[in-house]
């Protein structure tokens, strides 16, 4: 027994290299036959026994634990679970009266018809951030306009009407340049002035107020549904021209700098309104009848574009193959931007009041001799039948959303100049939405335009132009009368000293 | 993406704003089971649609024992009855850039003419040549540059073995958020651009390579830098890779779990003005 007992005690010494008891081995080498059962264990005991020492080892966990560092996503996901809350002090009535939202689901669902959207769930939570901007800024009407790809993330845009009352906080004032010009004057008058620039920078165009034109509703964008909304600045019509010009990405961040040639004035926030506003004038159409003009009273001097337009009660929707199939159904409903880059044509070549008071008449404007010709756009409400082609492509193309069961297809437009922004109609409901990356068709490709000219440094003068060198023998031949001359005068003056002396 | 894979990776791309309607998902579940069959592919793919002025084109893709040469294209314009598409070769490729232009009409057998007709030189008189070229014909080359250019696959998801074989990782778990978030982990599944001269690259570049994975070539290194927008999409879950060079294709990628995919649903048009547009 005691024997055995030593024995036990001198299999339970732990090695000195290793610190490990060949009793502790056998007995897990034992345990692990027993669990596995090998096959013709005893040829495969050696590999055993080195397996079991392998898996001894154990990482040294330390007691403190990494805390898992909180993604990018759940950050997002935080935000948008306060998208589903309700609000607990708004009664019940309320929510079933009138809201400025339009049926939510079920614009997603003939969207889905017509191969357009963005995926229910994310539908879902763009509606649910939509109701909240509609809560938290009072707007009286608002809907999904679409939304911008971006490079480094997109632009969830919405529009809305102006609340009533609201003031354009920014106003682009008309500083003209020429003050600054007239202080230069007043430095140098006294030395030698530096030719002055006959450079006249063109006129601004004025912007045109908010609540018409291409500022008639206000544009809020977020880069994620749950993310707050920013609400974009007004247009101008010089940055509507300017974005014609240019054709740039959009990067997801509303303070990036514009770079372009011709340069853009403003960052990425305004030439992301200005190709809303563009968007908006070229795609936004309404089934014939839908809306019809509103009759203005009392007299208008100009024959100013009507603007405004109402819903039209009695109308019934047209079949959805007619709609489909001719493009003369459909209208636009948003003003066309003329060339100026305003819906209103603005007569720039006006005097500025400070003259007229002068004058004392006003009919004196009128008579100008060179008076821009007025620009005219399309009326509001032309059908689509008269949009141009541009580069050989019709403009739209319309299809049935499926032609298997056409009895309650949806008619689907899609627009070919912008890629991107489709429309749908089906009995007494359509909608308007545009997805893509927020630039036109351009055709064969894009160049960009050519500086101008660089102007003259200074006009054409007496003492400013060049005249040619005297050559080798004029120089010559005028020396030499120099010389004569000189030698006469010399002479003169002998004379005249030979003279005085003479007297004296 | 994957025809078995159709019903939910729909979804994850429909960040880009086209979708198919219901009817489309379900006639093209069931006819490219079909389609599987009859060819006898191994794998079958919804490649994406190249829309036209008066009718879609529906592209499938099937793919045999090689992922990477063994493919085939055919095209649908109801999502029912597939045609085969001719494979693309130089003279093809070379016969569409010479007369196509503008977008897509919508019917297969719409023929393009452009006469070209050269500069008037003393010596030679002038020749004008027609060059014409069929729709269907224009459809596969573009098909097939698009796959060349900008296909999209995550790395890892499929090795090559010494034969030279390329196909599906099995144990393929998927990228972790940290590697999704860079470009460098995804590769083009197509042949390389210069095989002969291959970038160079340093000892310890060579290192972390993995001959069996990384066979193909980095979106990193794509011309020009910038071509590609890596986003991550619906509540940050999926990751995003849109192309700026051909604007409709989009690959999709949920970090930690194997589902990948990429789709094109555009105009089938190069994106030429790219650098003036960065």
């Amino acid at each position: 027994m005691q024997s055995a007992a030593s024995f036990k005690a001198f299999l339970l010494k732990n090695s000195t290299e290793s610190n490990l008891n060949i009793y502790d081995h056998l007995t897990q080498l034992l345990m692990k036959v027993m669990d596995e059962r090998p096959h013709n264990a005893v040829d495969v005991i050696e590999d055993m026994s080195r397996d079991v020492k392998r898996e001894l080892f154990q990482d040294t966990q330390s007691t403190l634990r990494d805390l898992p560092q909180t993604t990018d996503a759940e950050l997002l996901a935080e935000q948008q679970c306060l998208l589903f809350s309700r609000q607990e002090d708004t009664d019940q009535e309320e929510e079933l009266a009138e809201t400025p939202l339009p049926n939510v689901s079920e614009i997603g669902f003939y969207l889905e018809q017509a191969g357009v959207g963005l995926g229910r769930e994310e539908m879902q939570r763009i509606f649910l951030a939509l109701k909240r901007l509609v809560e938290t800024q009072a707007l009286p009407r608002c809907r999904l306009w679409g939304k911008i790809l971006g490079t480094g993330s997109n632009y969830i845009v919405a529009e809305a009407e102006y609340r009533e009352g609201e003031e354009d906080e920014e106003q682009i004032t008309d500083e003209a340049p020429e003050e600054e010009g007239r202080e230069a004057e007043t430095q140098d008058s006294e030395m030698d002035p530096p030719p002055q620039s006959t450079y006249k920078p063109p006129l601004m165009v004025p912007q045109e107020a908010i609540g018409t034109g291409a500022n008639k509703f206000v544009y809020y964008v977020c880069n994620e549904p749950g993310l707050p909304w920013v609400k974009l600045p007004s247009v101008s019509p010089a940055q509507i021209t300017v974005a014609r010009q240019i054709r740039k990405f959009f990067t997801g961040r509303l303070d990036t700098p514009v770079v372009s040639y011709p340069p853009f004035p403003g960052n990425e926030a305004n030439y992301l309104r200005a190709q809303i506003a563009r968007i908006s004038a070229g795609t936004q159409v309404s089934p014939l009848g839908f809306y019809q003009a509103r009759e203005e009273e009392g007299d208008e001097e100009d024959e100013a574009p009507q603007d405004s337009y109402e819903v039209n009660p009695d109308f019934e929707g047209i079949p959805v193959t007619e709609m489909a199939e001719s493009l003369s159904f459909w209208v636009h409903h948003v003003q066309h931007i003329l060339q100026q880059g305003r819906c209103t044509w603005v007569n720039l070549a006006v005097k500025p009041e400070e003259e007229s008071y002068e004058e004392g008449e006003a009919d004196e404007k009128e008579e100008e001799p060179d008076e821009p010709e007025p620009e005219v756009g399309p009326p509001l409400l032309t059908p689509l039948s008269e949009d141009a082609e541009m580069f050989g492509t019709p403009p739209w193309s319309s299809r049935l959303s499926s032609t298997l069961t056409p009895q309650h297809a949806v008619a689907v437009l899609r627009s070919n100049l912008w890629p991107g922004a489709f429309a749908y109609a089906c009995g007494k409901k359509f909608e308007n939405i545009y997805v893509g990356w927020g630039m036109k068709y351009a055709g064969e490709g894009y160049s960009p335009p050519v500086p101008p000219l660089p102007q003259k440094e200074y006009l054409s003068g007496a003492n400013v132009t060049e005249t040619l060198d005297p050559s080798l023998e004029e120089e010559q031949v005028l020396q030499e009368a120099l010389e004569e001359q000189q030698a006469a005068q010399e002479e003169m003056e002998e004379t005249e000293d030979e003279e005085e002396e003479d007297d004296d | 993406m994957d025809a078995d894979s159709l019903f939910f990776s729909l979804d994850a791309v429909a960040g880009s704003g086209n979708t198919l309607s219901p009817e489309q998902r379900a006639a093209l579940q069931s006819s490219l089971l079909v389609l599987r069959r009859s060819y006898k592919f191994r794998r079958v793919l919804f490649w994406g649609k190249v829309l036209g002025l008066k009718q879609d084109y529906f592209i499938a893709q099937g793919r045999g024992e090689d992922e990477l040469r063994d493919r085939k294209y055919l095209y649908s314009l109801n999502c029912i009855d597939w045609f085969l598409l001719p494979p693309a070769t130089d003279s093809t490729v070379a016969q569409v850039s010479g007369a196509a232009r503008g977008q897509f009409v919508g019917d297969p057998s719409f023929v393009y003419e452009r006469v070209e007709s050269p500069r008037m030189s003393e010596d030679e008189a002038a020749q004008s040549h027609v060059n014409k070229v069929n729709e269907e014909t224009r459809l596969s080359v573009t098909v097939h540059q698009i796959d060349q250019d900008v296909s999209v696959v995550p790395r890892g998801a499929f090795i090559r073995n010494h034969h030279g074989l390329v196909h599906v990782n099995r144990s393929f778990a998927g990228l972790s958020e940290s590697e999704a978030k860079k470009l460098d982990s995804f590769l083009h599944l197509s042949e390389a651009k210069n095989p002969k001269n291959p970038k160079p690259r340093s000892v310890l570049q060579n290192g972390e390579l993995n001959p069996a994975m990384d066979f193909l070539d980095v979106l990193s290194d794509d011309v020009p830098k910038g071509s590609w927008s890596l986003q991550f999409e619906s509540a940050g879950r999926v990751c995003i890779l849109r192309s700026l060079l051909w604007l409709g294709l989009t690959f999709y990628h949920l970090p930690g779990t194997p589902q990948h995919g990429y789709v094109y649903i555009g105009d089938g048009t190069k994106h030429l003005d790219l650098p003036f547009m960065l």
